[in-house]
């Protein structure tokens, strides 16, 4: 079952049957731009990059994106860059794996973030969206619609964060601006 | 009340008579060797116990093959310079004879009292390639006996058991084939389907069904897994308790691929799990110093009662986040230990390290290897593991192993003795590739114009396994570099061109390990630009470089070597911290390759590695 996430709403990481979330997957995927006219590759293409930050205390102390694939201890993993996009069929074409249960302690909450590089607003992608899927059995936790988002470049989606003692996560859904996830930090500071 | 034994744990002996029992499904041999001060048979073949041979004093003769054993042991009538008995099982000769340990299920040995009454048993899991295993030794330590589980074993069965401790080859096998002899047909061809295999002889301590698992492992592990079987799938396990490790749970084409990556995987995993670790403990460490410091800022508060107690939550504070970092760590390490025990054991010679059983069963291999094994790495915070540090084959660049000095972590020393050592560590290095190579797979020139590593490569020199030593001083030195020069010239020429076929016959085709001792002594400018060269266009091409050298005395080039220095593999002749990994950039301590004290594995492996290069094999 598919909660649609609504912005601000929270969802706690739990299994149904009591077991907590040991991996959990954030997954982006987007239309690819129209090919027009004879000179089809010369459509500009749309680049949309996921990454997470990795906060302790506030603290950003490591970051996953395209740049840097894995986090330093291993547990953030980044799966590549996609530069053009999908079908738009739902099936994602960046992710980010979270293996929450070799998360350092320290860490106590996690951002994922969506930014357009080539710079077009989310208002020209189409079909975009970004899920959490609980990677032990593909089952998808919650989905985020991008479509519509107006005339911004970059979302920061969700967080995860530890909660008694285990992990929850808040979907987020802020617009703001900018090519990467450090043009972000002033936006996502106030939202930990 | 029998103790069960796990491997490595040792007891004591309270009788001088008693009694070895051994208990298996299939008819085994089993012998004993008395082992005097250095590791050698005592009294060379004399000391040995075997059927139908004459026993030494205090040891009754074994049996022939069987399912079970009875030795008799009077500990009172051993020479007094014996330290230690070992007793080891071997597989028999003969049609349907298993042809290795891995194949049948764990045999028992136990541990009866003079009046028959059982003191101790061991199961001896986990065997799979070994054809002779050594499954306890007695041993004297201050005057008293002790009986230590070691389910140890050997590929290369009794002869290389008895090798290793110092009987001759001839000799070895000869009493091997009395050892191994069967004489009666083999006893049940297969496995009993029935669930109650009681053997023969005192019943099991449990009184029911024998229980050939370990104690001391989990019980996923299946008992004597082949380690070059390809890994089952392992059985879906609640994420909390990690599946029990097994080696080769990697990808890869082939299990020596498989093993390599996963060595790999270790090694990435380490690096990570130490970088979680280090920095959750600097996290805690800034926020006590914030938290302090905010105590200090207030001067409301600075003292008093409630600084106090601040302080005191600060501190806290980080210590419930340090133990929890710690707990994590250990959790991370106890799982990476746990994969190091079942993957070391199960990795060939070139990836395997010198006091590995796999090495006293080398044979010159068909094709050359994947990788080979440089050393170990460690890192401080897990002083128990060490992670084999892996290089590919063909080397893609050359080896420096520095006879001037360590860099550890921070400063830098100067022992004395390093060059001696570097040779030695020199020698042992070009040994590894020689016999990880197939016979006339690699050609070891050794350029050494001073003469001072003449010692260290004494044991291939004399064992023809270097090519031709050129003319002492400044003119050997020009030849080979010329020589080798021109090849790689000539090669490259040739892949260039597309014309392989075209190469002169003379043309050596073996991929050619240069060796350079104490560099760059004997170098005039023109021979350092050619080892430059060398150093640049001859890893591909199958020409490379392995270098002992103190920087300091090439100091005289000023910067121009610089380049050359940093394109080569620094290691060290002593443990070292200087070796980054690619992934978070920890220092590394690289502790070398050594060949255990009293080993002749080294004479063994140089030999076996000469013979098969004779001509006319």
């Amino acid at each position: 079952m598919t909660v649609n996430l609504n912005k601000g709403q929270g969802i706690s990481l739990e299994k149904k049957d009591g077991g907590v979330l040991s991996a959990v997957r954030m997954g982006l995927g987007w239309q690819a731009a129209p090919r027009r006219g004879l000179f089809g590759s010369r459509t500009r293409e749309i680049d949309l990059d996921a990454s997470a930050v990795l906060f302790a205390d506030k603290q950003p102390v490591d970051v996953v994106f395209f740049r840097h694939l894995v986090s330093d201890d291993g547990s953030v993993r980044h799966t590549g860059d996609n530069l053009v996009g999908g079908a738009g069929q739902g099936g994602d074409d960046e992710s980010v794996l979270v293996d929450l249960q070799r998360v350092p302690v320290h860490i106590d909450q996690i951002v994922f973030t969506v930014n357009s590089f080539t710079g077009q607003t989310f208002q020209e992608v189409q079909n975009a969206f970004c899920r959490l899927v609980d990677e032990t059995n593909g089952q998808e936790l919650a989905r985020y619609t991008l479509d519509g988002g107006g005339q911004y470049t970059a979302q920061i989606m969700a967080k995860v964060h530890r909660a008694d003692g285990g992990w929850r996560m808040t979907a987020l859904g802020t617009p703001a601006n900018g090519r990467t996830f450090q043009d972000l930090m002033p936006s996502i500071l106030p939202l930990l | 009340m029998t103790a069960e034994l796990v491997r490595g744990q040792n007891q004591a002996l309270p009788w001088t008579r008693l009694e070895i029992g051994v208990e298996a499904d299939r008819a085994l041999a089993l012998g004993a060797v008395l082992v005097g001060e250095a590791g050698h048979a005592l009294g060379g073949a004399e000391g040995i116990a075997l059927p139908g041979v004459p026993p030494p004093p205090g040891l009754a003769a074994p049996g022939p093959p069987a399912p079970t054993h009875r030795l008799a042991v009077d500990l009172g009538a051993l020479p007094s310079a014996a330290t230690r008995l070992d007793l080891f099982l071997a597989l028999p000769d003969g049609p349907g004879a298993p042809a290795r340990f891995g194949a049948l299920a764990a045999p028992r040995v136990l541990l009866l009292g003079p009046g028959g009454e059982k003191a101790a048993g061991f199961a001896v899991t986990g065997l799979a390639e070994e054809t002779t295993v050594v499954a306890v030794e007695l041993y004297r330590r201050n005057g008293a006996w002790k009986i230590r589980a070691v389910g140890q074993g050997y590929q290369g069965g009794v002869p290389a058991l008895l090798t290793d401790r110092g009987i001759d080859p001839e000799t070895a096998r000869r009493l091997a084939a009395v050892a191994q002899a069967h004489p009666v047909a083999p006893l049940p061809p297969a496995p009993r389907p029935d669930p109650e295999p009681v053997p023969a002889g005192p019943a099991t301590p449990s009184g029911g069904r024998v229980d050939y698992t370990h104690p001391g492992r989990r019980p996923t592990a299946p008992a004597g897994r082949h380690p070059y079987a390809t890994p089952a799938p392992a059985a879906p396990a609640p994420p909390t308790a990690p599946a029990a490790p097994v080696a080769g749970d990697a990808s890869g084409w082939s299990m020596e691929e498989r093993l390599h990556n996963q060595v790999w995987g270790m090694f990435e995993d380490l690096a990570r799990t130490v970088a979680a670790y280090r920095g959750a403990v600097e996290f805690a460490e800034d926020r006590r110093e914030r938290e302090l410091d905010a105590v200090l800022d207030d001067p409301r508060g600075r003292t008093g009662q409630g600084a106090a107690a601040a302080r005191a939550a600060a501190s806290e504070r980080y210590e419930t986040l340090v133990a929890r970092a710690q707990e994590a760590l250990d959790r991370d390490l106890a799982q990476l230990a746990g994969e190091s025990q079942v993957v070391e054991p199960a990795l060939s010679p070139a990836l395997a390290g010198w006091e590995s059983p796999v090495w006293h069963a080398y044979r010159p291999p068909e094709q050359p290897p994947l990788s080979v094994r440089l050393g170990d790495l460690g890192l401080p915070e897990a002083p128990e593991l060490r992670i084999p540090m892996l290089v590919r084959l063909p080397l893609e660049r050359g080896l420096w192993i520095d006879a001037g000095r360590l860099s550890d972590g921070e400063g830098e020393s100067r022992p004395a003795g390093l060059r001696a050592l570097a040779a030695g560590s020199a020698a042992l290095h070009a040994t590894r590739l020689l016999a990880v190579h197939p016979p006339g797979g690699l050609t070891v020139h050794l350029l050494d114009p001073a003469g001072s590593g003449a010692a260290a490569f004494a044991g291939l020199r004399n064992a023809g396994l270097l090519a031709p030593a050129p003319p002492a001083g400044a003119a050997g030195v020009a030849e080979v570099l010329e020589r080798l020069t021109r090849r790689v010239d000539l090669v490259h020429m040739a892949v260039r061109g597309g014309a392989r076929d075209a190469l002169p016959p003379g043309l050596d085709t073996a991929e050619q390990l240069l060796v350079v001792h104490d560099f760059p002594h004997g170098f005039d400018d023109r021979a350092v630009t050619r080892l430059r060269y060398l150093a640049d266009e001859g890893p591909a091409v199958g020409v490379h470089l392995l270098l002992v050298a103190d920087r300091d005395d090439a100091a005289g080039y000023g910067p121009l070597l610089d380049p050359l220095w940093r394109g080569l593999l620094r290691i060290t002749p002593l443990p070292d911290r200087h070796l980054a990994d690619p992934w978070v950039h920890h220092l590394w301590t690289f502790t070398p390759p050594c060949v255990p004290r009293g080993s002749a594995v080294l004479e063994t492996v140089v030999g076996a590695t000469a013979r098969a290069r004779r001509p006319g094999r």
